[in-house]
């Protein structure tokens, strides 16, 4: 067995970024995600990589966008406020198809905030942000070991479609400390990439671009890059599916919430209560078929999330058109305790 | 098995340190183990808090509002928390810095109180108060004892206070004597 050591979620991130082979981290403070570039600016220089204490999130952003488009695996990590002013380079590296990896460890919103937990940042990473039509994949861990392998696996994803990777953590993820196996799961795989601008010796010119004036140039762009969303959505859902088999209701929840409802499920169960769990891993792309499976026999559905319900309509549009859909969100820095998803729980079973 | 505690006092008292101890302790038991630190905007002296559970099963939730123990080192955290305690489980209460007509538990939760800080300085280190804490907390539970505390308390303690080993143990030890001599 791998030895486990006892590690906050920043820093199971953090080390996954090095052990992906990122080589370079850009990012401005703001907690409460300063244990990362704390631990990368100790750690990343030995191993030859290069970490910047940017000036803004807009300058990291598009550092990251830079290298990116060289071919070497960069990062940024923020929280809510910096996420928001990374949002024209996220779309900018969408549009020229430039791989990277952007953290975002949730505070609570909106404006400055707070810095307690939150996942009010959910519609903006899932769907959209930025302008245009674009997508990044999301990625949820609810535990301190999926910080460092979705770290590892966001980096991949990345690269494999040439998309950003955004980690959407909220605060507790990232505070917490669990055992932790810190080495990758499998060997990390770092693909060719022979579209990067490394310098144009020996090959035709070629150009990472989002500027497309032709006619009918910008639409074809598109439908590219929907057919290739069409493949992730095909290709990386990720869920965990607990204790779904007997249930007579399905929890719908990922980040701290999903571990809270762990604890509230066992609750209803020791209650002759049968409930289940699926968490999503994978937020864009979304286990909507999954989801719709399972709601055509568990008809009665609770979402929770830690905001007033934004993946709620992730699960409306998936779940059978019958499926009884009940909400439970705790905003603005809000955390349930499991007896109080208990409550609702015993409250959508008597619905 | 199944247990959840909250250990609370106020910066600089060693709340995180004992609490690490725990944790650790749990994992060379290969328990299942959480520990949940308050963060954010702490100023020096404010309340510290740390939530810390084992289980033989997968945890879910790493926050809890009905621990089995509660530590409290001072009185703002013994405040904040003693409502959460039901009958049945332990509360420790530093009553060097806890006036007794504040601790109002609900019947039935067992109450330790101890003098932390004077036991602390007549052991010749006021520092050592958290130590003692720990010493009586483990010696209310079955599946932790002295020798899984000296196992990882290396590990906890930096290197530049190594020499401080020993003394820490002796407290420990200390908080286990005074506990096993106390009718609860």
């Amino acid at each position: 067995m791998t030895e486990k050591k006892l590690t906050k979620g920043n820093i199971a991130l953090a080390e996954g970024a090095i052990q992906a082979g990122c080589r370079f981290y850009f990012g401005y403070p703001i907690t409460p995600q300063n244990d990362i570039p704390e631990y990368l600016a100790k750690n990343l220089p030995r191993v030859g990589g290069t970490f910047i204490p940017a000036e803004s999130e807009i300058a990291s952003i598009n550092m990251v966008l830079g290298v990116g488009a060289s071919g070497e695996r960069a990062m940024t990590s923020s929280s809510g406020p910096g996420i928001s002013l990374m949002q024209e380079g996220l779309s900018y590296m969408a549009g020229s198809e430039i791989p990277g990896l952007v953290v975002n460890i949730m505070r609570c919103g909106p404006g400055l905030g707070g810095i307690s937990p939150t996942q009010g940042d959910y519609t903006q990473a899932v769907h959209g942000g930025g302008h245009g039509d674009y997508r990044n994949i999301v990625l949820a861990p609810a535990s301190v070991q999926e910080m460092f392998d979705l770290t590892i696996r966001g980096f991949e994803l990345a690269d494999k479609y040439r998309m950003v990777s955004v980690i959407l953590a909220d605060a507790m993820v990232g505070q917490f400390q669990e055992p932790c196996r810190l080495t990758p799961d499998h060997p990390v795989t770092m693909p060719e990439k022979p579209w990067a601008l490394k310098g144009r010796a020996g090959r035709k010119p070629q150009l990472l671009k989002s500027l497309y004036l032709g006619p009918g140039e910008q639409e074809a762009h598109n439908q590219d890059l929907q057919k290739k969303y069409r493949e992730v959505e095909r290709n990386e859902i990720m869920c965990e599916e607990s204790l779904l088999n007997d249930a007579d209701l399905m929890i719908v929840a990922f980040g701290t919430p999903s571990r809270i409802a762990k604890t509230a499920i066992r609750m209803a169960r020791e209650k002759g209560m049968k409930v289940g769990l699926l968490r999503p891993i994978t937020l864009y792309p979304f286990p909507s078929q999954q989801l719709h499976e399972h709601s055509e026999r568990i008809r009665k559905i609770l979402v929770v999330e830690m905001n007033t319900g934004q993946m709620l309509y992730d699960v409306k549009i998936s779940a059978h058109k019958d499926a009884d859909i009940s909400f439970y969100g705790r905003p603005g820095g809000g955390v349930p305790f499991p007896n109080e998803v208990l409550d609702e729980i015993v409250k959508a079973m008597e619905k | 098995m199944y247990y959840d505690v909250i250990m609370t006092g106020f910066g600089g008292q060693g709340i995180q340190t004992i609490s690490l101890i725990v944790a650790l302790a749990a994992m060379e038991k290969n328990l299942a183990v959480t520990y949940l630190p308050s963060y954010g905007v702490e100023k020096r002296g404010g309340r510290t808090d740390v939530y810390v559970i084992l289980s033989d099963e997968e945890i879910g939730s790493p926050i809890t509002n009905r621990p089995k123990a509660l530590l409290a080192m001072d009185v703002i955290g013994l405040v904040f928390y003693q409502d959460m305690l039901e009958p049945g489980s332990l509360l420790i209460a530093n009553t060097s810095l806890i006036p007794e007509s504040k601790i109002r538990v609900k019947e039935g939760v067992c109450v330790l109180k101890v003098k932390t800080n004077e036991e602390a300085i007549a052991m010749g280190n006021p520092k050592m108060a958290n130590m003692i804490t720990l010493g009586c907390f483990v010696s209310q539970l079955g599946f932790l004892d002295l020798n899984d505390l000296k196992a990882v308390i290396g590990q906890v303690i930096p290197e530049r206070l190594k020499e401080t080993i020993p003394g820490n143990i002796k407290a420990i030890e200390r908080g286990l004597e005074i506990a096993g001599s106390m009718k609860m």
